[in-house]
């Protein structure tokens, strides 16, 4: 036993740096050298309503990149969460309006209400999505892209293709407050990353998503409930999701029958570059965080520079290329 | 048995389990004393696996009754329960690849309190497990990085770290060297001082003699013969293993003729992964020659080195005389190779296609130019092979999984001779199939061989190795004996198992 506490000392002073792998740490220097880049580009960049302003674009974004994180550790796929965007906030619109004649539905239940039902219908498709995954045993990909293609039609449905405005105060607050000059919802992403980052670290059940991801015939044989947990996994996900169509809808006072349209590859690309395993059982939130920073600047920088407008998105697809290149040679695991 | 005595790790009494309508085991009692090294051997499908689920609680018993420690098994859904009682090291990898050391040694065991885990208290528990066993790993390893023997001692720590004191180790040392297999037993052998409770699951005969006190032996779903080692000399327990058969091969097919004969596949210092280096082996012309070995041996990477599957790394494959092009499938199908993959589900049949699918997917290119396949040329070929190999199916459009196993695996034959080829490989060409198709497939074999073809055989089992003109059995990656036609089952069991 003395031998073990004489090699524990010098292992302890760099358990940080182990921990803190440099994949984790990769995007930190790729953010620096855009954020240069967008100084040149131009002078207004660097001005603190300029990255508050990324900040709260991205933080909608970020959001759903924490869901999909856990589903992605926990070695499944959720594309329908860009749905659940768009869905449980037009439900709850719908709900909340009382006027038929802008394509509300005459009941006109409150703005906490309305909230509520945002959440429940969050909470509601991620438990079908996780019981027809885990009990069902259907494929995770098509099973969620069938939820994707379901739930945005419903959201068209509902009030025929319309745009809904003039919803409730309170329905708005969390995507319009400020909190100490900073958005509420840069607070929000900002407090969520590090819960769930603390959560996936420290708290025995993030251990046992990782377990699951990795090899779930293990972590099985080692007593980890995994069905309760991938279901629980696909639940705190789609809630996840509620939450940011809340958060957006309350930014743009409306909530729109494409919200959250296309968000779902921005995501993915968001949590891969950040080292999320599309494999399971491996990367870390604060990974996905600078993942999700670099893609909120660089689509500032795009937005301010000289690029043509219909160039932009092109511009994006090959950075995100590059920056997926870059990360695959830096770390250490091949993506599959 | 009435009064269950007390100072049991493990008890089964009249154990039955059945896997839909097959019984696989037949009412199996054994008791294990706490401290006692036991081992179960049996040969493939004696029931040992399903034993093993039973008494590690993946598998609940359709009747009898499991006790671990003395007390009635847990509830079938309460994994803690049954980990606190016993562990199982398996021969798949349960570890988590991308955790560290540290965190799969106390997986789903953390030192925690309110659900936070205390890493300072996992490394320092994971350090003092590693201490204990010697075991020169940084806790902060990613576990993917671990040996095959690390990984074993990291699973055997762990299960100790659960508070198990009965062990079950399924075929521990298959992919260990000797060396590793010396320090797995020192260790093992430490614990049992300590009094640690040990199930042994083995093929390897030799090593249950080194480590283990007692042995039952299983045989078709029974428990054949339950002794302390000592008492239970070797052939008695091969005797046991193999029940009271007939001897000999019994096949006495057609007599070889005296001509000299064409060296058809020659193997020559052949090296192939870890363990295999310069081997060697020929089949003459117009001979069936056996490959004999467990699981692991090294027989199927033979086949697959020789089928162009598995890329040697030095060696010579000859093709009548011509040293063939190693490590490509099409080149060594060009060369004459024609390969049946054991497993046909898993490595043969594409399932949802029709039997005339199946049978054509090596020669495609001869059924047509430019990559087009001319339906005509397609059917007239297919016909052509129902015919000759007798496949049962209304015709050669029928859904291949929709054929009886026998017929399923005469069209994996039929796929490999679809190329003509001039040696042809079968692994476990006859597995679960039934005996008329196994006669059948026999007969295959037999035509191939009066073709001129040469014929090399990879199995584990008598009755495929009884058709064999002689058979070679491999242990370890070494060809370690050479039979005759005329072997006694006894002796090929106990050179396959590791006893010469």
């Amino acid at each position: 036993m003395s031998s073990v506490s004489q090699n524990t000392a010098p292992m302890r002073r760099s358990s940080f740096a182990s921990r803190m792998k440099l994949r984790d740490l990769v995007l930190i220097p790729v953010i620096g050298l855009v954020m240069i880049i967008g100084s040149f580009v131009s002078p207004s960049f660097l001005l603190p309503e300029n990255l508050l302003n990324v900040l709260q674009q991205s933080s909608e974004l970020s959001i759903l990149v924490i869901a999909q994180s856990l589903i992605l550790i926990c070695g499944k796929f959720d594309l329908s969460l860009e749905s659940t965007v768009g869905l449980a906030p037009m439900l709850a619109a719908w709900l909340m309006i009382s006027d038929t004649s802008i394509g509300g539905s005459g009941i006109g239940i409150n703005g906490y209400a309305g909230i509520g039902v945002a959440l429940l219908t969050g909470l509601v498709v991620g438990l079908i999505n996780g019981l027809l995954v885990v009990k069902l045993r259907l494929n995770a990909f098509i099973t969620t892209l069938a939820m994707l293609i379901l739930l945005r039609g419903m959201t068209l449905g509902i009030t025929n293709g319309q745009t809904l405005f003039d919803l409730p105060e309170p329905f708005l607050y969390l995507g319009t407050a400020k909190w100490a000059g900073v958005p509420a919802s840069i607070w929000i992403a900002g407090v969520l990353f590090l819960l769930f980052g603390l959560f996936m670290r420290y708290h025995r059940t993030g251990r046992a998503i990782y377990a699951i991801g990795g090899n779930a015939e293990a972590a099985r044989v080692a007593g980890i409930p995994v069905e309760r947990i991938t279901i629980g996994v696909f639940v705190v996900g789609s809630l996840l999701a509620a939450l940011a169509g809340l958060l957006l809808t309350g930014r743009i006072a409306s909530v729109m029958a494409g919200q959250g349209q296309n968000m779902i590859f921005y995501v993915f690309a968001a949590a891969v570059i950040g080292g999320i395993s599309l494999n399971g059982g491996q990367g870390r939130m604060i990974g996905a965080l600078t993942g999700v920073l670099l893609l909120g600047l660089l689509q500032n920088v795009l937005t301010l520079s000289s690029v043509a407008a219909f160039w932009i998105d092109a511009c994006y697809g090959a950075i995100i290329l590059l920056a997926l290149i870059v990360t695959r040679l830096t770390g250490d695991a091949p993506q599959n | 048995m009435t009064a269950i005595a007390p100072g049991f790790a493990a008890e089964a009494h009249g154990v039955v389990k059945r896997f839909g309508p097959i019984e696989v085991l037949h009412g199996v009692d054994i008791a294990i004393p706490v401290g006692d090294a036991r081992a179960i051997v049996g040969r493939n499908g004696a029931g040992k696996s399903t034993l093993v689920s039973l008494l590690t609680g993946i598998h609940s018993p359709n009747a009898g009754e499991i006790r671990l420690a003395g007390q009635p098994a847990p509830a079938q859904g309460d994994r803690r329960a049954w980990r606190e009682r016993v562990a199982c090291v398996y021969q798949r990898w349960m570890v988590i690849p991308h955790l560290t050391v540290a965190e799969n040694l106390l997986l789903n065991n953390q030192p925690a309190r309110a659900g936070l885990v205390s890493w300072r208290s996992v490394r320092d528990r994971a350090m003092a497990a590693l201490a204990d066993w010697e075991l020169d790993v940084s806790p902060d390893l990613e576990a993917w990085r671990l040996t095959v023997e690390q990984r074993q001692i990291v699973e055997i720590a762990r299960a100790l770290l659960q508070g198990s004191r009965f062990i079950i180790l399924d075929e521990p040392t298959a992919e260990l060297e000797r060396k590793e297999v010396n320090r797995l037993f020192d260790r093992i052998r430490a614990l049992q001082d300590a009094g640690v409770t040990f199930l042994y699951i083995s093929h390897h005969l030799e090593e249950i003699y080194e480590i283990c006190r007692t042995v039952t032996v299983m045989r078709d779903g029974d428990v054949v013969a339950d002794a302390p080692l000592d008492e239970l000399p070797r052939d008695a327990l091969v005797a046991a293993m193999v029940g009271p058969g007939v001897a000999t091969g019994r096949r006495q097919s057609r007599p070889v003729s005296d001509a000299p004969v064409k060296t058809g596949l020659e193997i020559r210092d052949l090296a192939l992964g870890d363990d295999i280096e310069g081997f060697n082996l020929s089949v003459a012309a117009g001979e069936c020659v056996g490959l004999a070995g467990l699981a692991g041996s090294g027989k199927d990477r033979i086949a697959e080195a020789v089928a162009g599957l598995a890329v040697p790394k030095a060696g010579t494959i000859s093709i009548f005389g011509q040293p063939a092009p190693l490590g490509s499938v099409a080149a060594m199908r060009a060369a004459g190779v024609g390969y049946v993959a054991r497993d046909r589900h898993v490595r043969g049949l594409f399932p949802q296609m029709s039997v005339g699918e199946n049978l054509v997917t090596t020669i495609l290119e001869r059924l047509g130019r430019l990559g087009l396949i001319s339906s005509a040329k397609q059917a007239a070929t297919v016909n052509d092979q129902i015919r000759t190999l007798g496949i049962v199916a209304t015709s050669g459009e029928q859904r291949i999984s929709e054929l009886s196993g026998g017929n399923q695996q005469k069209a994996m034959v039929g796929r490999a001779l679809a190329s003509s080829p001039r040696v042809l490989v079968l692994d476990a060409p006859t597995q679960g199939v039934d005996v008329a198709s196994k006669e059948a497939l026999y007969g295959i074999i037999d035509a191939a061989k009066a073709r001129g073809m040469a014929v090399l055989l990879v199995s584990d089992d008598l009755d495929e190795l009884s058709i064999c003109d002689r058979v070679a059995v491999i242990f370890r990656g070494r060809i370690t004996r050479s039979f005759a036609r005329d072997w006694k089952e006894h002796d090929m069991v106990a050179a396959i198992e590791g006893l010469y």
